[in-house]
């Protein structure tokens, strides 16, 4: 008899009992569903994370003063003056950041920019008021290091910062909160009292890192920041620019080189600083991505095994409960390739059904957006899935088919 | 001339074992030609059901040898046996057994399905099968819907519907009401009349009086084999109106044929 036969056979059976076909159905849905999704889910996040990471800027380093590093006491920071009563450790200079511009000592920087960060500046134009997340004080150079370009007006140039003028590039967030739909290149903003003039909008960015909004920014010349708001203290980081991708490494021990000469830090003693290798962090991120991804895969891998011993379950008692007629099917000349070949492929339907479904819902699953995160559908994960599922049906209805196709006539026969 | 239907040599079958074994078949040795139709009689327990089971090739006899159509069934193996069960036997059984939630004329359909007859072939075949049992209205009925003496006429269908050698039924009208009984032994009688080899069980006198041949079971042996009417001949019933039966001798089978042809 033929294979479509053979599959008409086992529709009809499943058609039987369609309440039990489609909870058993589910279990695989479910399981598919799931796997499919949440390796879409850990793909989608760890887009976005490398995306945030790429948008601080490629091939950058960022140097940051570390408050554990010295060590209480310890005999390296003990030589030196202690710039402050909470630690030992020297703060990040101007002089550290000219130091590390130097070409001779640093040859695979490109751009230097120290930075002083404030936060929650509040800034007043026309008595509308807006809240700065980040006020930036820094070089031009900054820019082009972290990647925000100018969308409308101007960048501050060199100049600008030699004459601390009170100038100010604002992001998208900062523009639409003080200008709304104006054009607020030229205009006036005071912050904390302070006036500074709009030269440059930058272009929109999109939210950053654990979504903060990276476009509710302002940036301006280092000395006008320090002038007005902060003081002439400490760094709050400096952002130094490679020349390349394949120059951080380089760049990150030179100016390791550099600062640990400065802050008269021993090769075994601890750093009073921080670097921050985008690259470095960036392969951290996946990796540890990676690590989420396949956890969350293993966990939707379990309720599809789940799925697979309901469908062993469900043909078990199928097969129990048709014994009768597996013996009418055997007397009237059935082989027993025809009764396992039925069997199988009920369970097969039946994985195979609840596998395409699960695909169809994480297709439209994977087109919202959660918790930030839109998800980014893998391939692979699809075709394993979906081969899982038809392994399942096979593996798990061969059992109780194979059960089936052994009975001996007489003995399905007699079965009430 | 031809080669007998059946032929069973010393056939035992032995159940349990140990102080629990049963001997159901002791020894039973038994030769049907093409065209005759046999009633196996017995009390419960005799061992006509084993027998019947044996005949059927649903189960194996524990000694003895047994040819189907000169085929002997102890050398096949499993899917032969399935193969044979097709093509050469048809199953009537007592509950009927047709498939539930199947249409009859897909369960008279599903013979040929395993046999692998053409769908068109088979549905022409299986339509003019009910239509000999006299249920052409009744082909999209599932079994649930059928009445058991129409259920048994489906189960008939499904048995002739593959030309066997050899149409078993075991105890066809043991669930029937005198009407069906009627209906279902008259379509017997007539299926016997067109040369069909019939073997069926029974433990009522006027159903074993429908039979050209009775043989009586007691505890695993053939006791009594009368010949009622001829093998080539039409059935008793269907020629004679009288019940008297008229009791022939016939120590061997063979001989009559031999004697028909």
């Amino acid at each position: 008899m033929s294979r479509l036969e053979i599959l008409r056979f086992a529709l009809r059976g499943l058609a039987a009992n369609k309440l039990r076909s489609f909870l058993t159905t589910l279990g695989i849905l479910i399981g598919v569903a799931a796997v499919i999704l949440l390796v879409a889910f850990g793909e989608g996040a760890s887009q976005s994370i490398q995306q945030s990471i790429q948008r601080l800027g490629a091939n950058t380093l960022t140097v940051s003063a570390s408050f554990s590093g010295g060590g209480f006491g310890g005999p390296v920071g003990a030589n030196r003056q202690s710039t402050g009563p909470r630690t030992q450790a020297r703060q990040l200079t101007l002089e550290d950041a000219k130091a590390l511009a130097d070409p001779e000592q640093v040859p695979s920087a490109k751009s230097v920019s120290p930075v002083v960060t404030t936060s929650s500046a509040t800034a007043v134009r026309d008595g509308v008021s807006h809240t700065i997340s980040q006020l930036v004080g820094t070089y031009p150079s900054y820019f082009e290091a972290t990647n925000k370009p100018v969308g409308t007006g101007a960048y501050f140039v060199n100049d600008d910062v030699l004459a601390a003028r009170k100038v100010m590039v604002i992001g998208q967030t900062v523009a639409e909160e003080l200008f709304g739909s104006t054009n607020p290149v030229g205009e006036q903003v005071s912050v904390s009292g302070v006036p500074f003039t709009v030269v440059g909008v930058l272009k929109e960015s999109g939210s950053g890192l654990g979504g903060q909004d990276a476009d509710d920014v302002a940036i301006v010349p280092l000395p006008a920041v320090q002038q007005s708001l902060t003081g002439f203290g400490a760094l709050g980081s400096i952002v130094v620019q490679a020349t390349g991708a394949d120059t951080t490494t380089s760049a990150q021990a030179e100016v390791t080189a550099v600062l640990n000469q400065r802050h008269g830090i021993t090769p075994t003693g601890a750093a009073d600083y921080r670097i921050l290798n985008q690259a470095t962090l960036q392969e951290t991120v996946s990796s540890t991505i990676g690590v989420f991804t396949a956890l969350l895969g293993a966990v939707a891998a379990i309720s599809l095994l789940v799925g697979g011993i309901g469908i062993t379950n469900i043909m078990l008692v199928t097969v129990t409960e048709r014994t009768r007629e597996i013996g009418i099917r055997k007397a009237i000349g059935a082989p027993r390739s025809a009764i396992l070949g039925q069997f199988l492929l009920e369970a097969t339907v039946l994985s195979l059904l609840g596998g395409l479904t699960g695909v169809a819902i994480a297709f439209v699953g994977t087109r919202f957006t959660i918790a930030g995160i839109s998800p980014v559908l893998v391939p692979s994960s699809i075709v394993l899935a979906l081969g899982v599922s038809v392994g399942i049906g096979l593996f798990f209805g061969g059992y109780p088919a194979n059960r089936a196709a052994k009975l001996r006539p007489i003995q399905a026969l007699r079965h009430e | 001339m031809s080669t007998p239907v059946l032929s069973l040599t010393d056939i035992t079958k032995t159940y349990g074992r140990g102080d629990a074994q049963v001997q159901a078949l002791r020894g039973v040795s038994l030769t049907v030609e093409r065209g005759d139709y046999v009633a196996v009689m017995g009390a419960s327990g005799s061992g006509k059901s084993t027998l019947m089971n044996i005949l059927g090739c649903l189960d194996v006899p524990s000694s003895g040898r047994y040819l189907i159509d000169g085929t002997d069934v102890g050398t096949l193996d499993e899917r032969r046996l399935a193969v044979l069960r097709n093509r050469k036997i048809g199953f009537v059984f007592q509950s009927f057994n047709l498939i539930p939630r199947m249409s009859a004329l897909a369960n008279v359909e599903l013979p040929m399905a395993y046999g692998g007859v053409a769908p068109q072939e088979r549905r022409a075949r299986a339509l003019a099968a009910l239509e000999q049992v006299g249920l052409s209205d009744r082909v999209r009925h599932e079994p649930n819907e059928l009445s058991g003496g129409q259920q048994q006429r489906v189960a008939v269908a499904r048995a002739l519907v593959t030309s066997p050698a050899l149409l078993l039924a075991d105890e066809p009208t043991g669930n029937l009401d005198t009407k069906a009984t009627g209906d279902v032994l008259e379509i017997l009688d007539r299926l016997s009349d067109s040369g069909r080899t019939i073997v069926l069980i029974t433990h009522e006198d006027d159903v074993a009086a429908h039979a050209k041949r009775v043989i009586r079971l007691v505890d695993g042996l053939i006791v009594e084999d009368d010949r009622q009417a001829p093998v080539d001949g039409p059935p008793p019933r269907t020629t004679r109106t009288v019940s008297t039966r008229q009791t022939v001798s016939t120590p061997q089978a063979p001989q009559v044929s031999e004697a028909a042809s």
